[in-house]
């Protein structure tokens, strides 16, 4: 298990009551969002699809490396990793 | 004997000299050959492929564009005797091998062989860029470029106002401005091509306005219209890059799908409250091509879970930002010059003052841009929250 620097993208901070970065445990990208989803209602659900699978809009990056040129969910964390949620932005009006 | 006789024959005894269509086989061969001539004389024409150079700087500027000592120079003047010269200034200078052209330009163009008429800047272009072409990795051939260049902003909006401004200062030759709006008093606080004047007045029209007092050279085409996918390939066409600065996902899916079936550039941004990020999206780069937007993003968010209109909004300088960033992208672009951003997301966060560069891999798979790709055709995405305002 790994503590994980989560980086909240300005548009899903509603559901962080404000936060940009947040620290979340666990072995893989999955187990950490999860962690994450437990402790804040709704954000899973921005990130994930009802299947599980990031949605297509939503892009995960661990350190610099896009989750899905890694192993995708299952992809292993390391200590102070730090893990991007870089949603689609269009500008003032989505 | 003249002292000027005297010292030419000195001259000739030290510096060798060839006739216009050996210097023609050695240039062909990898030699410089380089035109010492004065600007005027060289607008009437200039051996093909020949590296112009006035005497007054030959000394201080050789270096730059001919690092290599031991690289052959044949120097040209109009008769051959300046060349003369100018020849033993470059030898003193340290280039081993350099020789005279007999006869200098006159001859070559008896001779037959192949010249052009260069376009030269104007004393008030000289004047203008003079920042530009103090630099060499620009110089006269780069402004040159930048004022054949030909850009399309999509948006006259906080990201399109900087991008305008600069790349009209820099003279970008044309200037495209696409946006369907009229200026609002909520726009000022970010959209810097506009003022208090021309509140309700058309954006593009505004636009032109600036950029023209600014820079009367540019060229400025009004395109004042809704992106579709009716009009996106007529709009598109004849333009080199496209910056994009549209604030809705239907407008960004277009210019993607028309930048990739055509192979143009799309310099992206994008901004929200105090972060911003930007990259070049080029899968028809001829060199390492990029992924597009649809390798990121392949749909755009369903309207349910896209930000709410009414929790937008922006720091009004962070468009400056990042237009200003697209800017040098496409700068870059125009003068082949440096790394541009492709394949890579330039993240700002303004409140933590962090740049942060994610790697954005091309997909293979990709819909529109991927190994197999056919192109699926133009998509008209719903368009939300249509009375906001970016």
């Amino acid at each position: 298990m790994a503590t994980v620097t989560v980086r909240i993208p300005a548009p899903l901070r509603s559901f962080t009551g404000g936060a940009g970065e947040l620290e979340a445990v666990g072995a893989t990208v999955g187990e950490v969002l999860s962690a994450l989803g437990a402790r804040h209602d709704g954000l899973t659900e921005r990130v994930l699809a009802a299947d599980g699978s990031p949605r297509s809009f939503v892009n995960l990056f661990l350190g610099q490396q896009d989750v899905r040129a890694l192993a995708g969910l299952e992809t292993p964390v390391r200590e102070g990793d730090v893990l991007s949620i870089v949603p689609a932005v269009a500008g003032g009006r989505p | 004997m003249s002292l000027r006789e005297r010292r030419l024959a000195e001259l000739r005894q030290q510096v060798p000299e060839l006739s216009p269509a050996e210097a023609r086989a050695l240039q062909a061969g990898g030699a410089c050959l380089i035109d010492v001539r004065e600007p005027d004389e060289i607008a009437q024409g200039s051996p093909e492929g020949a590296l112009r150079l006035g005497r007054g700087y030959l000394e201080l500027r050789i270096e730059e564009q001919v690092p290599d000592q031991q690289r052959p120079l044949l120097v040209l003047c109009g008769g051959g005797t300046r060349s003369l010269f100018a020849a033993e200034d470059l030898k003193r200078l340290g280039y081993q091998d350099v020789r005279s052209v007999a006869g200098g330009f006159s001859r070559w163009k008896e001779q037959g062989l192949p010249f052009e008429v260069p376009k030269l800047l104007d004393a008030d272009a000289r004047q203008r860029y003079s920042r530009h072409l103090l630099m060499p990795e620009v110089g006269e051939q780069g402004q040159r470029k930048l004022l054949d260049g030909r850009v399309l902003l999509v948006g006259a909006g906080g990201l399109g106002s900087p991008a305008a401004l600069y790349l009209a200062a820099a003279g970008v030759g044309t200037l495209g401005i696409l946006d369907h709006d009229v200026v609002d008093r909520s726009n000022l606080q970010r959209q810097v091509l506009h003022n208090e004047e021309r509140v309700g007045q058309s954006k593009v029209a505004s636009a032109r306005r600036t950029l023209s007092a600014l820079n009367s050279t540019v060229r400025v085409v009004e395109h004042e219209e809704y992106l579709s996918s009716a009009n996106v390939e007529r709009i598109f066409a004849g333009y080199q890059v496209i910056v994009d600065g549209s604030d809705n996902f239907a407008t960004r899916y277009l210019v993607n799908d028309a930048c990739v079936r055509h192979r143009l550039p799309n310099v992206h941004g994008a901004v929200y409250r105090f972060e911003g990020q930007t990259t070049v999206f080029w899968p028809g780069r001829a060199q390492e091509p990029g992924p597009c937007y649809r390798c990121l993003y392949p749909e755009p968010p369903p309207p349910e879970l896209a930000p709410s209109c009414a929790e937008a909004g922006v720091l009004g300088v962070l468009p400056g930002v990042i237009g200003l960033l697209q800017a040098v992208e496409t700068l870059k672009i125009l003068l082949d010059l440096g790394e541009p951003l492709v394949g890579r997301l330039l993240c700002y966060d303004a409140l933590a003052a962090r740049f942060t560069e994610l790697r954005i891999p091309r997909n293979p798979a990709c819909a529109y841009c991927g190994d197999e790709a056919v192109f699926p055709g133009y998509v008209d995405y719903e368009r939300l929250c249509a009375s906001a305002t970016a």
